[in-house]
């Protein structure tokens, strides 16, 4: 069940360009790699090759991923200039099935047998990682984001002092969503007992680390964190927590949790009479789709906010707004935005700018060197490495915000920026609210 | 009293967990198939509730009066149509076509709802609760869930022991070529318990979405905990089916009070111990010969 979808508006080969190309290429190139398929392949295109997750539990991330790649090759006509020349541009998209070592496989077969010029990924460290890392071994220029950088980075095995040579990132860290969090949570009155949910993955464990994660940061703030240990993902029960929380008189939830195990957290405290005036997480608050599935019980839930609507910024493709993105993609789908159609976006501005900006995109040195060279003004903020915490990272704005009911439409929930410290150029939207 | 709510939520639970478990045992006890696709079929009637729900604006739990009968007509023909064709001496080939079948289900799914994760909503319902004294309080919802598992398994058991079809279930069971020469249909008997088990999937599979958040993928972490209470309570028989759910659902409360992390694995321990134990399961009607 692969799916594997070529786009490439304007690359529609007649049969008179494959002659033509044929007949040039014939006695010059015809002896040198007979039987490649390269060969029938016109030198004038730049082939990029994107992995994502479009099937499989982490789908709903590349849920923009069909909309993003039409409207970028739109906007630029399916051409981009580089080195004095009108490139075609094919976007090859592969689905990871939203598992790691389908998403080494098919980035090894986009670097062996499409023979991409450019590497690119999305969607969390279980696309990110493995494609980086085939990228790293084959030498192929890469670029991925929406992955916060430390699963990115240690996870692969990162050395700060070296770091790597082919591959680049760009998203935020843990250090950022603390912050945001405890931003968030000192707008209000609360006692400062914080009840933790981390499960027993990767992200689960990088939270929930001692040394690396909440635990030290929210000490240092006065804090008193309850963390009743990893649970396992998809658990139907959480009563044990609950009743720990009560008992510590906990007045915020925090964690990074699965969709489905917040609802059943949140209807069970419901069920249980545990009302904190604050729950702040991570990944189940992040689609709309899902704060909709709690019904009315979803109001001023808060998380961190990498993208929205209101955030200052403008694609350098389409000169849209990031509202007029977002507005694009409702209209385009009929579905609400959701953080990930910005970085979606913003994936393939970066990657036409590294190829517009090369010198040769057939010399991955000289990719490599666009990339490193990088310095853009996306629609999900600027990037550009050199300034990140390692050599290989760029990081991003974030800031935090609350899920609020719109009983206008056109949809049931929105997501309002309530705290912008991290990021003043971010406007907010309103105040923080307790939850009632 | 903290454990003594972990006990009652724990046993709560057990009732979903009866209600997955149910269709699969109930299949197996005639026909000895074992349906890879069950937690997909699960997965499927929360979005046939779904697709009611959101056309009609009805309760989730009146949508139950269309899902039900129709899943029930959808694993008729299922079995009719393919599944019957695969039975026989090898037990190899139901695996693969159900296999194949979750696959397909999953897919489908995907292609027609997307992968945004979904919930039946059920109002006030879902977080209304019962209060015993201030350390325990008994969600509605869980309870209902439980005693439509016991209704459940009451009426199958009562249809199994007291009428003819019930007489047929049981004779082809036994020995379904005897049970062909005595004039029982066994490709129509199958269909009836396949329509019978996805006829219980529906029950479970609107309970489910109703309890937390479904997506087209999520079926097979369903079928898990389905063949461990089927597998505990021993193979064939209802009652048994619902003691594993309960077993089940209890391991995992005072797995998670000892700590967060042993809460599945203390079900799945349990499992282990009671497969050692009693190999056959605690309570088995069916045995392979």
């Amino acid at each position: 069940m692969t799916t594997e979808s070529r786009t490439a508006k304007g690359a529609g080969r007649t049969r008179r360009d494959v002659l033509k190309a044929g007949a040039a290429g014939v006695a010059g190139t015809a002896a040198l790699s007979a039987g490649f398929p390269s060969i029938a392949r016109a030198a004038d295109t730049v082939r990029i090759g994107y992995v994502s997750p479009k099937t499989g539990p982490l789908a709903a991330f590349a849920e923009a991923d069909e909309f993003n790649v039409s409207s970028v090759l739109d906007a630029v006509g399916g051409k981009v200039q580089s080195g004095g020349k009108s490139l075609d541009v094919e976007i090859i998209v592969k689905d990871s099935q939203s598992n790691p070592n389908r998403a080494a496989e098919v980035a090894s077969e986009l670097i062996l047998s499409d023979e991409v010029h450019l590497l690119c990924a999305a969607n969390t460290p279980e696309t990110t990682n493995p494609v980086a890392d085939q990228a790293e071994i084959n030498e192929v220029p890469c670029v991925t984001t929406l992955c916060p950088w430390q699963p990115y980075f240690f996870g692969r095995g990162g050395d700060p002092a070296t770091g790597f040579q082919w591959t680049y990132h760009y998203f935020w860290g843990l250090e950022d969503v603390i912050a945001v969090f405890l931003n968030l949570w000192g707008k209000l009155e609360t006692n400062k007992v914080v009840g933790g949910l981390f499960p027993n993955d990767g992200d689960g464990n990088a939270w929930g680390h001692p040394e690396l994660g909440f635990p030290k940061p929210l000490a240092g703030a006065g804090y008193t964190l309850i963390d009743p240990g990893r649970y396992q993902n998809l658990s139907d029960d959480f009563s044990a927590q609950i009743s720990e929380f009560k008992d510590a008189g906990a007045e915020i939830v925090t964690g990074v949790v699965l969709p489905p195990d917040f609802t059943t957290f949140w209807t069970q405290a419901a069920q249980q009479g545990f009302r904190p005036k604050a729950a702040t997480v991570g990944k189940a608050l992040l689609f709309p789709v899902s704060v909709e599935a709690l019904g009315d019980a979803g109001h001023n839930l808060s998380s961190e906010i990498w993208w929205s609507p209101s955030h200052p910024f403008t694609s350098s493709i389409t000169g849209q707004s990031c509202g007029e993105l977002a507005a694009a993609f409702t209209a385009a789908t009929g579905k609400q935005w959701s953080q990930p159609v910005g970085y979606g976006h913003s994936l393939l501005e970066v990657a036409l700018d590294v190829v517009s900006r090369a010198e040769d995109i057939g010399d991955t040195e000289a990719m490599l060197a666009s990339i490193v060279a990088t310095d853009i003004a996306t629609v999900a903020g600027p990037v550009s490495w050199g300034a990140g915490p390692v050599k290989n990272v760029a990081k991003m704005p974030l800031v935090g915000g609350q899920w609020r009911r719109t009983p206008e439409g056109p949809f049931a929930y929105d997501l309002t920026i309530t705290s912008n410290e991290t990021a003043p150029n971010i406007p907010t939207n309103a105040g923080m609210e307790a939850i009632a | 009293m903290e454990w003594l709510d972990a006990i009652i939520q724990g046993i709560l639970l057990g009732g979903l967990y009866a209600l997955f478990a149910t269709g699969l045992s109930l299949i197996f006890g005639v026909m000895r198939l074992v349906n890879i696709a069950h937690g997909d079929l699960i997965v499927l009637a929360a979005f046939l509730g779904l697709a009611m729900v959101n056309g009609t604006g009805v309760h989730p739990l009146l949508s139950l009066i269309v899902t039900v009968p129709v899943m029930a007509a959808i694993g008729y023909a299922l079995q009719r149509g393919i599944l019957n064709l695969t039975l026989g001496r090898d037990i190899l080939p139901p695996l693969l076509v159900t296999f194949g079948l979750s696959i397909i289900i999953q897919n489908v799914l995907l292609e027609v709802f997307s992968a945004d994760t979904q919930r039946l909503k059920a109002g006030a319902l879902e977080t209304a609760s019962i209060a015993i004294g201030d350390q325990i309080a008994i969600g509605w919802f869980p309870l209902i869930v439980f005693l439509a598992a016991l209704g459940v398994i009451a009426g199958l058991q009562l249809m199994l022991f007291r009428t003819r079809l019930g007489m047929a279930f049981r004779a082809t069971s036994d020995d379904h070529r005897t049970a062909g020469l005595m004039g029982i249909d066994n490709r129509h008997v199958f269909a009836l318990a396949m329509a019978l088990a996805l006829g219980v999937v529906a029950l479970a599979g609107t309970f489910m979405a109703i309890r937390t958040n479904f997506s087209p993928a999520i079926g097979p972490a369903r079928l898990l905990y389905a063949f461990e209470a089927v597998i505990i309570g021993g193979l064939g028989s209802l009652w048994g089916t619902l003691a594993g759910g309960v077993i089940l659902g209890v391991a995992q409360a005072i797995g998670a009070k000892f700590h967060p992390g042993g809460q599945i694995l203390a079900g799945h321990v349990a499992f282990l111990i009671v497969l050692v134990l009693r190999p056959n399961g605690l309570f088995p009607r069916t045995r392979d010969r």
